[in-house]
């Protein structure tokens, strides 16, 4: 089985996150960026469906050339081989549209992407790339098992999961639950460095979205304390001061 | 030019949070000046259609059939994109749920359309520029994003837009959509519903504990109170990767971010990962013997105190008040 799993380069999840230029830019001063916590368990699931010499992982990623101790970290993982699309993600039709293109001339048969980024939160890449290669998708899935032809996979939905049969090729976001993250052996740190390292320069496309700003949320009121004891008091002032019960 | 809202459906009833996404999109049809259409795939009856009207939609499509009783997100994007061209809608709008999450991007290439997901607030249109406010860094900013393409898909948080009932009655008419047989290559084999349960992306109470609980057996509590509230149970990252609650229930900045009315904290010290997850939460209660635990920085009410010995109480006090209400 052949696979592609889509990475991203993302602040860290104990950033502090601020921004600059009159909140028109990241701050990304003293900032470690990883490896999306979503795509290390799409990675994960990869390496674990292609254990034994069942197939390769090549994982993808559209970023400038800073992202590549990222794209290492995944090589040591036990990724195959890696691709940068050497461009700086405008948004996710851009990163959708670049693998994509990269997809249809290297044919998978499974695309997985985490189910969303830490940093935008879109869950949109997966969802785009099976339209653009016209194969179905399945987002924020919590197990994906494979057979000869097609996959079992669950997906989660409000107040329960659901549990579909797709036949390959087609595109998944993972959530917790498809695999434990791997942690890089010795071994692996050592052969991530050997491991191939494609560049692909990107096509030109149109983007549909820009942001323009950013904002932190307004900064909340002091706490009212209320004694351990007197419980009463916090159920009223539920009631009657906040009224949300 | 019209406004198009996909009135997405859970076994044939709608939520409140079809009824705030209606409500946002009549918002925007009135700021554009024209007219709000829903869409509705999947098994609702009449009245349940019908009512959509009340929220501000002028005519109701309605699209059934065996095929289409189950969400499968090509078909249901090619249905909507295609009702979107019929109704010459622009602005295409669903709500922001795990369906959604699925759909919104496939819609937005269907139409060649930016996507504002996670959106917060209506958007601003000021010299031909529209712009939505999003949350970005998993709920630790907001970011406010300038669609740029001629049509826009925005898919709407629950809990973040009130539901305006504005009183109209809505023309039910059917919609034959044409999908292809390649749009139903995945397949549904079961469905697992837990009836009783709040789920917890739309909660408007969420009632989550932490490792202060100290172990899975101690969790019945949780869920009293939490039946009690009619809210949904939620937990923290270590909790979920100890397996005493499923992964489904994890709130964080790598779990599920949620937006209720109300989230009660409960032996959680507030990491920032999970503070993210949280914080566009209305109101937030912390109940935690740590003085010092960072959670207390950013609740609205607090007590500390042991969760053993305070719940309890919670729950005899709720119950009074629910007896007396």
């Amino acid at each position: 089985m052949k696979i592609l799993v889509c990475i991203s380069n993302v602040p860290d999840t104990t950033t502090k996150i601020t921004f600059t230029d009159n909140n028109t830019q990241f701050n990304t001063n003293g900032v470690q960026f990883i490896l999306n916590p979503y795509d290390e368990i799409a990675l994960s699931r990869a390496i674990e469906l292609t254990d034994g010499g069942k197939g390769t992982v090549t994982v993808i990623n559209v970023g400038e050339v800073s992202t590549e101790a990222t794209i290492r970290k995944a090589l040591a993982i036990g990724a195959t081989d890696a691709v940068r699309i050497n461009a700086k993600p405008h948004d996710a039709w851009y990163v959708a549209y670049q693998v994509a293109q990269y997809a249809k001339v290297n044919s998978f048969d499974l695309i997985l992407t985490g189910r969303e980024s830490i940093d935008y939160n879109g869950s949109k890449v997966a969802g785009m790339l099976g339209e653009l290669l016209d194969i179905p998708s399945v987002s924020i899935i919590k197990k994906l098992d494979a057979a000869d032809n097609e996959a079992t996979v669950e997906r989660e939905i409000e107040g329960g999961k659901e549990i579909l049969t797709i036949p390959f090729p087609f595109v998944a976001g993972t959530a917790e639950g498809v695999a434990e993250p791997k942690i890089p052996n010795m071994r692996g740190i050592m052969s991530a460095r050997t491991k191939p390292l494609v560049v692909v320069e990107p096509v030109e496309v149109k983007t549909f979205s820009e942001i323009i700003s950013y904002e932190t949320p307004a900064p909340r009121g002091q706490v009212t304390l209320v004694a351990a004891d007197d419980v009463a008091k916090l159920v009223n002032l539920l009631h009657a001061e906040a009224r949300v019960i | 030019m019209s406004v198009l809202i996909y009135a997405e459906n859970a076994g044939g009833t709608f939520k409140k949070s079809v009824f705030e996404a209606v409500s946002y999109a009549k918002a925007i049809a009135d700021q554009n000046n024209t007219d709000l259409v829903a869409i509705s795939i999947g098994d609702v009856d009449a009245a349940g259609l019908a009512s959509l009207g009340k929220y501000g939609a002028k005519k109701v499509l309605n699209v059934s059939g065996d095929k289409l009783k189950n969400f499968i997100n090509q078909a249901y994007a090619s249905i909507i994109a295609e009702a979107a061209k019929k109704e010459g809608a622009d602005v295409v709008v669903l709500s922001n749920t795990f369906s959604g999450r699925g759909l919104a991007p496939r819609l937005g290439v269907k139409l060649e359309a930016g996507v504002a997901d996670g959106a917060v607030a209506l958007p601003e249109q000021n010299d031909g520029k529209f712009r939505v406010k999003k949350t970005a860094f998993s709920g630790k900013a907001f970011a406010v994003v300038e669609l740029t393409s001629a049509n826009k898909v925005i898919a709407l948080i629950p809990n973040s837009y009130k539901v305006v009932e504005t009183g109209g009655i809505a023309q039910v008419e059917d919609f034959a959509a044409a999908t292809k047989q390649s749009d139903f290559k995945a397949i549904i084999k079961e469905i697992v519903r837990a009836a009783d349960k709040v789920s917890l992306p739309d909660a408007e109470i969420v009632v989550s504990a932490g490792r202060g609980l100290k172990g899975p057996e101690n969790w019945g509590m949780i869920e009293e109170l939490a039946n009690l509230l009619g809210a949904a149970t939620a937990c923290s990252k270590p909790v979920s990767d100890a397996g005493w609650r499923p992964h489904s229930e994890h709130v964080g900045q790598t779990g599920i971010a949620v937006s209720p009315n109300l989230y009660i904290a409960i032996g959680i010290s507030g990491a920032i990962q999970h503070l993210a997850g949280i914080s566009s939460s209305k109101v937030i209660v912390v109940i935690n013997k740590d003085p010092e635990a960072p959670f207390f920085k950013v609740a609205d009410y607090g007590i500390v105190g042991d969760a053993f010995e305070v719940v309890p109480q919670l729950i005899a006090t709720v119950k009074e008040y629910k007896a007396s209400a």
